[in-house]
């Protein structure tokens, strides 16, 4: 015991390694670990994207004959260009979830422990893991834009009606962002406390898809009170009904029954975004 | 506080429920040691683990790593620590490299350093023809190393190690000490492992043994073989409880009953193990004589054998 130098520090050829945990560091090493993960792993990037794009063109095709357009559609709006933005949120949802998953297999396999225990504020856990995942979700979503509408070109859906100005693509941009980070920060909060993938997916079934579903994505609520109003208290409803509204930035359309206005869209889906991150923090 | 002492435990105890995993538990680690906690699966040895590397809030009790209170300043304490966890926290979908840069990241190592570091520990570790191979195409003991690696980024001052050699073949076993002792050599670098096996558990300056949530004994292993007087008898018998009493009366000393075991422990062990074989011949199935072993002491501190179920 008496051999024991009494100088605390350390005689190390190592010294100049300083550790100084860094904010932004952190949420990058996060964040980028999720990129390179699912890229890695392409059925992930082709069932994130393909199987939305098939929904879009089999349900277009199969309810083509019994859609009845809402008052507010501009004439001639087949159902698959209203069915559009509702796919792109299933996008943004499939993306989300399939991205917050992940924590629940990093706590499985070992991976959160080493993350818990370094030196780094939770808020940045929560950013890494959501902006990770939102970025994927934003990526899936542009190229669904590039894609779909080219899909006329090879007869599997029809000439669609609304034309995008330049500004109104940087809008639905910024707003695919907000609804992507919220989503994913949805996602977080289901995903944190559970300790098994099979639960998720009961959550998805029950919760999340029908969540989608009565968002006014997939239909309008038409002349069905309950549905009407479960569309209207269903934050969702106000994300489609976001990017609806930019797809027609300039038609004008006036609020009614079944469409919110763009300001209600975005203030909502910023207060839903807001709370799921609060939430996700909070958990951490 | 001594500033010798890396790590001190004062009257640290935990509870799930009402379960007592840790029962009032206390002891030091000087600097630059290796410190195993030896115990059963069950024994409490995961939760002290858990409460050292800040993943579980301390209920009461002290603990502090060099100086700092880990229930203060957590953020303060994972600097200084290294920590290695028994279930593996590599991706397995990205190279070492790539696993360590990520874990360089979130402890603010970046740029030139980082590199200069991340490639030192892989030659150290002798991984660097691999480094670029994914995790899930390496064999336990590559991927173990990586892991200490993973935990050695920092260049922590106390490393944390959970049952690091679950898993391993012996000759990977005895790498991971070996580096574990060069650590402590070159660095004096303090270690803390928990372990199940006895034999590794030889490997450590300093052992505590924990049952029960209950620290049973601790010294340095020859320390621990020496609170044992003399040798170690153990008797195998059909008829174990028949044989205590014989031998009780025989030879005016009580032998342990563990199972269908006796156990005696005695100054010059050969002369009795002949008198109970002259005498007993019959009642014995087999006799052992040996020095103490690290299971012995288990045995000795806590009246049961090692791997005993918890009942």
């Amino acid at each position: 015991m008496s051999e024991k130098p009494e100088n605390d520090n350390k005689p190390d050829a190592d010294k100049s390694i300083s550790c100084k945990p860094a904010f932004w560091l952190a949420v990058w090493s996060l964040a980028s670990r999720e990129l390179v993960r699912f890229f890695r792993q392409r059925s992930r990037f082709i069932g994130a994207l393909l199987q939305p794009i098939l929904f879009w063109v089999f349900f277009g095709a199969g309810l083509k004959g019994s859609f009845q357009p809402p008052e507010w559609a501009p004439e001639g709006m087949s159902y698959q260009e209203y069915f559009l933005p509702g796919i792109a949120v299933l996008i943004i949802m499939f993306t989300a979830i399939f991205s917050t998953i992940s924590i629940i297999q990093d706590r499985t396999e070992g991976f959160l422990q080493g993350v818990l225990v370094a030196p780094v504020p939770r808020l940045a856990i929560v950013i890494g893991k959501v902006t990770g995942g939102a970025a994927l979700a934003v990526i899936q979503v542009v190229i669904f834009f590039a894609i779909g509408p080219s899909l006329y070109y090879i007869g599997l859906a029809p000439s669609l009606e609304f034309e995008l100005s330049f500004l109104a693509c940087i809008y639905l941009f910024f707003f695919s962002v907000l609804l992507s980070i919220a989503l994913t920060a949805l996602g977080y909060i289901i995903a944190w406390p559970m300790d098994s993938i099979q639960g998720f997916h009961a959550i998805m079934s029950v919760f999340l898809m029908p969540m989608w579903l009565l968002s006014g994505a997939m239909f309008p609520g038409g002349d069905s009170g309950w549905l009407t109003a479960i569309i209207r208290w269903n934050p969702l409803s106000y994300g489609v009904s976001g990017l609806r509204r930019l797809m027609y930035l300039e038609y004008n359309i006036p609020v009614s029954n079944g469409l919110p206005s763009m300001k209600a869209s975005v203030l909502i889906t910023l207060g839903f975004c807001v709370c799921c991150l609060a939430v996700s923090v909070y958990l951490t | 506080m001594p500033q010798s002492f890396a790590v001190n435990v004062e009257n640290l105890s935990h509870r799930y429920g009402s379960h007592e995993a840790l029962k009032d538990v206390c002891f030091s680690v000087e600097t630059g040691k290796i410190f195993g906690l030896l115990g059963p699966n069950g024994g409490g040895k995961t939760t002290l683990f858990r409460l050292l590397c800040t993943l579980l809030p301390i209920q009461s009790g002290k603990l502090s790593i060099l100086g700092l209170d880990v229930f203060q300043k957590p953020d303060e304490v994972r600097k200084l620590v290294g920590i290695t966890f028994q279930s593996p926290s590599l991706d397995d979908r990205l190279t070492i490299r790539e696993n360590l840069k990520y874990q360089s990241y979130l402890y603010g190592i970046r740029g030139k350093q980082m590199h200069q570091r991340i490639d030192d520990l892989l030659e150290k570790l002798g991984l660097s023809d691999r480094k670029n191979d994914y995790v899930k195409s390496l064999s336990g003991g590559l991927k173990r190393r990586v892991e200490i690696a993973k935990g050695m980024l920092h260049n922590p001052e106390v490393l944390l190690l959970d049952e690091p050699n679950t898993g391993l073949d012996p000759g990977a076993r005895k790498d991971v000490w070996t580096y574990i002792k060069q650590l402590r050599d070159v660095q004096n670098m303090t270690v803390i492992v928990t372990t199940h096996l006895m034999d590794e558990a030889e490997n450590c300056d300093q052992l505590g043994i924990l049952d029960h949530g209950v620290l049973v004994a601790n010294g340095t292993p020859d320390e621990l073989r020496e609170s044992i007087g003399g040798d170690c008898i153990t008797i195998h018998s059909d008829d174990p409880d028949a044989l205590l009493v014989k031998i009780e009366s025989a030879f005016q000393l009580t032998p342990q009953k563990i199972g269908s075991l006796l156990r005696i422990e005695k100054e010059s062990g050969h002369e009795l193990v002949r008198d109970i074989v002259e005498q007993f011949s019959d009642d014995i199935r087999s006799i052992v004589l040996g020095k103490p072993t690290l299971e012995d002491v288990f045995i000795s501190k806590t009246g049961h054998q090692f791997w005993e179920e918890i009942s």
